[in-house]
């Protein structure tokens, strides 16, 4: 499809982009920064509600940007985690003097960026989007540069995350000289066809490295505890969720269109990762004492449950990743909401803070309990749902070990959420009671628990909207 | 006419071993100086490499930007800060042997795999239009898309690093 019929499928990104730039210029006139976003989270609305479930798959700008349901899934996971964001950081005090406005309009630009990224079925695309979100990630992580733990943040992102894409580059230069192309479809086709092996595993291999840096698969995690702990609390929320599952996103889309020949070469290899990862994200997650840091480790674990369904990649476990997301996306911005709302309240972000929360804050401890219980997959909450469909994923695969692994680690990852939950509810309160949410912070949390009840309730209504 | 062949391909060889003792000297020099000369001198090298293989245009842009611009860039900001120009540096730690060997073994790796692979020339590639006019339709045309994403990933991290570099907001400063 050329450039000008395309336009018409395009219109929530436009809108996105229109907003981006009128967002902008708005802060120049407005004092009350919190217009601005107020006006970002209208656009956001709006691009969610333009957005249509294409019929079918269509490519727009001459195949440059593929939109089909599962671009559409994740355009509105991006949009949802981009809005939840948006209510969060106009809660959030450390930004007050440090260009509120200018934040909101960022976020528009990484929604638009996000979108892109799902939509991207060439290896062109797929850089460049990559990239979009990279840059815009580094730059929202030192967005409060007096803060040392925010720039170190940023500096170690920026660092780590460029010898990770230049890796993937390579990789992508060793297949477009292997088959000339930079559709995945025709790399597919081209690695069936020639005898390309050896090329398509270090290929692939290569692709692990870019992608596995987004998605925080182990051993390129590293980054990740020192960034959400350093990152203003918002944007930790973000980074945690949304470019998480974009990552998934372009993997799903990569293994399925160019590797699908070469399964038997990179489906142990995802088996080995997915369990170091969640291994090691939940091994170290059980001596935290900063809740960033904790939930920064979890999210690491959580990556690995993901990994699981990709690994099997049988039908199923392609569609237990995107419930998985889904699930994963309410859970986890939920926590963040309130742990936005308690560093808020008494200025730490150390586990000390949430000492007897349940007699200081019933309502906050109450919904973190919920959010927690979510993570740790217990019915009848929505992530219950997100690791019922990968475990049946993994066993119905034949990949005993993996699921095995998988329940080993759940158990450790719920005695530390139930780690939490104790200090919450039996220790004794030693601070005083924490005051009301912002308007816009309970929102927020409504809106996520009404997701996570949601999900884990009525799971055949999401479970037929997303499937098809 | 042999051996004309016979000397740019010696010339090719050439260039390539230059490219990569210059990029070694980036990465060993104690003088920040002495490195961003190094690696422009890398670059200006790489240039040379396009112009052998045809790409006259992306070896002009190539100078253009990478020497033109960006080593200019490195150079002002290495001389504007105070004490850096004279200042050395160690570019290595304690890690760097294992480092060394594991990289050994990677480009090992690497180069059996670039020889076992059999590079195919095709009619497209062999075709492919590198000169301005073909690239200018193509960015144009097939590629507007990415050209526009492009000019809008520039835009956004434009306005984030300016954000980033500016002192906090006159007015609302305590």
């Amino acid at each position: 499809m050329n450039a000008i019929e395309s336009l018409k499928h395009f219109i929530p990104e436009l809108v996105l982009l229109g907003g981006a730039f009128a967002a902008l210029t708005l802060d120049f006139f407005v004092k009350q920064k919190k217009l601005v976003g107020e006006f970002c989270l209208l656009v956001l609305v709006l691009a969610l509600c333009l957005a249509k479930i294409p019929a079918k798959p269509m490519s727009l700008f001459f195949g440059m940007f593929e939109l089909d349901t599962f671009t559409y899934f994740f355009r509105c996971i991006a949009l949802t985690a981009t809005g939840i964001t948006l209510l969060l950081a106009m809660g959030y005090t450390p930004l007050r003097n440090r260009y509120e406005g200018e934040f909101y309009g960022m976020f528009l630009f990484m929604a638009f960026a996000l979108i892109t990224v799902a939509a991207a079925n060439n290896l062109l695309m797929i850089f460049l989007g990559v990239e979009f979100v990279s840059l815009l990630s580094y730059l929202l992580v030192g967005f409060l540069k007096n803060d040392p733990k925010s720039k170190e943040a940023a500096i170690k992102y920026l660092l780590f995350g460029s010898v990770c894409s230049a890796i993937m580059l390579y990789g992508m230069s060793l297949l477009f000289g292997a088959t000339g192309s930079l559709e995945l479809k025709v790399i597919g086709d081209a690695l069936f066809t020639a005898s390309l092996k050896p090329l398509a595993a270090t290929a692939v291999l290569f692709f692990f490295v870019g992608l596995g840096f987004k998605i925080s698969m182990a051993p390129f995690h590293m980054w990740a505890p020192d960034v959400y702990e350093g990152a203003p609390t918002p944007v930790t929320a973000f980074l945690t969720v949304a470019p998480k599952a974009l990552g998934f996103a372009v993997l799903t889309r990569v293994l399925d269109l160019a590797f699908w020949h070469f399964q038997g070469v990179w489906s142990p290899v995802l088996v080995i990762l997915s369990i170091l990862t969640m291994t090691i994200g939940n091994i170290t997650a059980v001596s935290q004492t900063n809740i960033k840091r904790f939930l920064a480790y979890s999210s690491i674990a959580q990556a690995g449950y993901i990994l699981m369904g990709l690994a099997v990649f049988s039908v199923l476990g392609r569609d237990a990743v995107l419930i998985y997301l889904l699930a994963y996306l309410f859970s986890n911005l939920g926590a963040f909401a309130v742990v936005t709302f308690v560093g808020e309240q008494t200025g730490s972000d150390s586990l000390d803070a949430y000492t007897g929360l349940a007699s200081r804050s019933p309502a906050a401890a109450a919904l973190l309990m919920v959010f927690l219980l979510s993570l740790a997959g217990i019915p009848p909450l929505a992530g219950f749902l997100g690791k019922y469909y990968v475990f049946a994923a993994a066993i119905k695969a034949h990949f005993i070990t993996l699921a095995i692994v998988g329940t080993i680690n759940s158990v450790i990852a719920a005695y530390y959420y139930f780690r939490i939950i104790r200090i919450m509810y039996l220790a004794p309160a030693t601070a005083p009671a924490l005051g009301a949410p912002s308007r816009t912070l309970t929102l927020a949390l409504w809106a996520m628990l009404a997701g996570v009840l949601a999900l884990g309730m009525f799971p055949s209504f999401f479970i037929t909207r997303i499937l098809g | 006419m042999e051996l004309l062949q016979l000397g740019a391909k010696f010339g090719i060889y050439a260039v390539m071993a230059a490219i990569l003792v210059f990029a070694l000297g980036v990465v060993t020099f104690r003088n920040l100086f002495h490195c961003a000369l190094c690696l422009a001198a890398a670059l200006i090298g790489t240039a040379g490499i396009y112009i052998a293989l045809q790409a006259e245009f992306l070896a002009g842009v190539q100078i253009l930007l990478y020497v033109g611009g960006v080593i200019t860039l490195v150079v002002f900001a290495i001389m504007l800060t105070e004490h850096l120009a004279g200042k050395t540096v160690r570019q290595n730690n304690a890690q760097s042997l294992p480092a060394i060997v594991g990289l050994a073994g990677f480009v090992t790796a690497l180069i059996a795999l670039i020889l076992k692979t059999p590079w195919p020339v095709t009619e497209a590639a062999l075709k492919a239009k590198t000169s301005a006019m073909g690239l200018g339709e193509a960015l144009m045309g097939t590629y507007v898309f990415p050209f526009e994403v492009i000019s809008i990933v520039l835009l956004a991290a434009l306005i984030g690093t300016v954000v980033i570099a500016k002192k906090d907001a006159p007015e609302e400063r305590p």
